[in-house]
């Protein structure tokens, strides 16, 4: 039992064995058990810790960080613009058009095949190519997903705002109040939403408008159902009580106490919103009612790609590439912050 | 349970009439005119108002078109299809649409089934990461794409499948649309079963079935299968809705005379037709709400524990 460097103390003698470093060894690869304290930490901190901790969350997370970022300097990574169209004149002073160019780097095709392009774009660089009209597809997609993006999160931030306080005052005042507005809820929640795009193309002209609006008027209710149960649960708590003793009215109760503890499962809920929004955008830009040209969004980079598909089959791909990254990402972080808020017992 | 399926029944009804109302007074207060030509003076459009009993109140008109409704009139459409009756083009729509919907429901379902099922007993092994690959490719790419990937591949690249939908051979071309659509739906289903059946072999109660002595597919379809199904009738609801807006796109694409492809029509084709857009809203207002009730009521009827607590509740 005794480790083997363990020489028995000699009967008799008087002073007792003192240990030196010597005698302890390492007990190898052996996996350590190291209990972390989550009690000692603060919430957000644990929160934090929980999120990074799940390798599919970070993922999500990088992702999105690239694509956010690719969004932002992609256009400015060469001199095309979303809408200029790549031309020059030649000597006979002809326009040649760089029309329908497939994927190209110069440097990388010299570097396979040992000889540059022989055609009067040889020099030029197009990553994902050039559209049936000659705009280069890089810019484009770059440009559009910001645009997806932009409509996107604006949206989502103002439906936030009107569901979450919807919610809150709903969930509050309880009682006439809460049935009056939760009825409200359940007839808003039975129009489908393509019944209310319908409706606003009527209304509205086709645009960005028209995406925003659409999904302002579906997307809030998701949030107010959430910011409600919350309110629910945190409402019969100590500290509403105490800050109502001590003479707060109800505003600053709800907005001021209250919201900041539900927070977290509205940010989780954002994060399945704004792919929700991503999609909806795309697919209204796609039928025609969305974004409209000279814009471009992931939607309408389908629907060109799609147009384009037998003559050009690799302009699809990026703007489809990009949706499902999205849409990958923003879910995987999703995922990761609702187990990282509400933690179950066996991953503690 | 009687009680409790009418008042379901009725508060569907009575969202639906104000649904119905709400879309009729929008599409009422739209603006536009009748009768746009320079050529007849006031009197004679008011002649011509009150001949269509366009000068009644609201309520009254709507009593009128609400009766019609009734006895399957939708009107008739304006610059769609010309002074066709809405009802006609309606009904090829309607049974187009539902047969490959209808296809992908079930294609989707019991493919997503089989798949979770598969995927949870095999935990933690190749197919389990096949089946959550799989799940979140079909979740995160739109059915759309499904489609024009296939009928790129299927249909141009190598000539098997018809390019667009043929009426005339109506399996045979529903093929891919009916694919892409369920993916959606497969997926979902997949991931969701997986995860839910995970849980359920988790659980004391199966622990306690194995204990007694029961193993294998008995104690799957017994214990696990019957308490993983009960949650998957909720996602159901929201994926028929998601494939409905799926279908739009999928119509549109693979040229399906379609519901989906009517409301693109009706939206973007030349000007928007009021009459087909107020039809297909009531009709896809109708459908949502049937569904979602549907689902509620199954939901009863599969777990016991929902339906004794409902009517606890009602008694309280």
């Amino acid at each position: 039992m005794a480790s083997k460097k363990l020489s028995p103390v000699p009967a008799g003698s008087a002073a007792p064995y003192v240990p030196v470093s010597g005698d302890f060894e390492l007990l190898g690869n052996r996996d350590l058990q190291t209990d972390t304290n989550f009690a000692s930490q603060s919430y957000w901190k644990g929160v934090f810790v929980h999120f990074f901790k799940n390798r599919r969350a970070v993922v999500g997370l990088v992702i999105i960080a690239v694509i956010i970022l690719l969004a932002i300097i992609g256009p400015l990574m060469n001199s095309y613009g979303y809408r200029d169209i790549i031309q020059y004149r030649n000597d006979q002073n002809r326009r040649v058009v760089a029309k329908a160019v497939p994927p190209r780097v110069p440097w990388i095709h010299q570097l396979f095949t040992g000889e540059p392009y022989d055609d009067a774009f040889a020099d030029r660089t197009f990553i994902f190519g050039t559209d049936d009209l000659g705009r280069d597809l890089w810019t484009r997609t770059w440009h559009g997903t910001r645009v997806s993006l932009l409509v996107a999160f604006v949206t989502i931030a103002i439906d936030v705002i009107i569901g979450m306080s919807f919610g809150l005052v709903s969930g509050y005042f309880g009682g006439v109040t809460d049935n009056l507005m939760q009825r409200f809820v359940e007839i808003a929640n039975s129009v489908p939403r393509l019944v209310i795009v319908s409706v606003l193309a009527i209304f509205m002209p086709k645009g960005m408008g028209l995406v925003i609006v659409a999904l302002l008027l579906t997307e809030w209710i998701g949030m107010s159902k959430i910011a409600r149960a919350e309110m629910l649960k945190i409402k019969e708590q100590e500290y509403v009580l105490a800050s109502r003793t001590l003479g707060a009215d109800s505003a600053h109760i709800i907005f001021r106490e209250i919201l900041p503890n539900t927070i977290g499962p509205i940010i989780t809920q954002m994060m399945f919103s704004i792919p929700t929004a991503i999609f909806t955008e795309a697919f209204l830009s796609f039928v025609g009612v969305g974004i409209v040209l000279p814009q471009c969004s992931i939607g309408t980079l389908i629907e060109e790609g799609f147009n384009n598909i037998t003559i050009l089959p690799y302009q699809i791909l990026p703007p489809i590439i990009v949706l499902a990254l999205l849409m990958l990402g923003f879910n995987f972080i999703g995922d990761g912050l609702r187990e990282a808020l509400a933690p179950k017992l066996e991953d503690m | 349970m009687l009680k409790y399926v009418l008042k379901r029944v009725g508060l569907a009804a009575l969202t639906l009439l104000i649904i119905v109302f709400l879309l009729f007074w929008l599409v009422r207060i739209m603006p536009g005119n009748p009768f746009p030509s320079e050529r007849m003076n006031d009197i004679q459009i008011a002649n011509k108002r009150a001949e269509l009993g366009l000068d009644n109140p609201i309520l009254v008109q709507f009593w009128n078109y609400i009766t019609k409704l009734l006895h399957g009139d939708f009107g008739n459409g304006t610059s769609l299809y010309y002074g066709v009756p809405i009802k006609t083009v309606l009904n090829t729509a309607v049974s187009n649409s539902f047969r490959i919907g209808g296809i992908s429901i079930l294609l989707g379902t019991a493919v997503g089934l089989l798949l979770g099922i598969t995927a949870a007993l095999n935990r933690g092994k190749f197919l389990d990461g096949f089946c959550t690959v799989f799940s979140i490719i079909g979740v995160c790419v739109p059915s759309y794409v499904f489609m024009i990937f296939l009928q790129y591949t299927f249909s141009f690249k190598i000539p098997f499948f018809p390019y667009f939908f043929d009426d005339s051979r109506f399996l045979f071309s529903s093929v891919m649309p009916a694919l892409s659509l369920s993916l959606f739906t497969m997926s979902t289903i997949a991931r969701f079963t997986r995860n839910e059946m995970v849980e359920v072999f988790d659980s004391d109660y199966v622990r306690l079935a194995e204990s007694k002595g029961l193993y294998g597919s008995k104690l799957v379809r017994a214990h696990v299968l019957r308490n993983a199904l009960i949650p998957i009738v909720t996602v159901l609801a929201p994926l028929v809705v998601d494939l409905l807006t799926g279908a739009l796109v999928v119509e549109k694409i693979y040229g399906i005379n379609g519901i989906g492809k009517l409301m693109v029509d009706a939206i973007t084709g030349e000007g928007i037709d009021y009459n087909y857009v107020l039809a297909l809203g009531i009709l896809y207002s109708t459908l949502y709400i049937t569904v979602m009730l549907l689902v509620d009521l199954l939901y009863g009827v599969l777990d016991p524990r929902i339906r004794v607590a409902k009517k606890r509740g009602e008694a309280a």
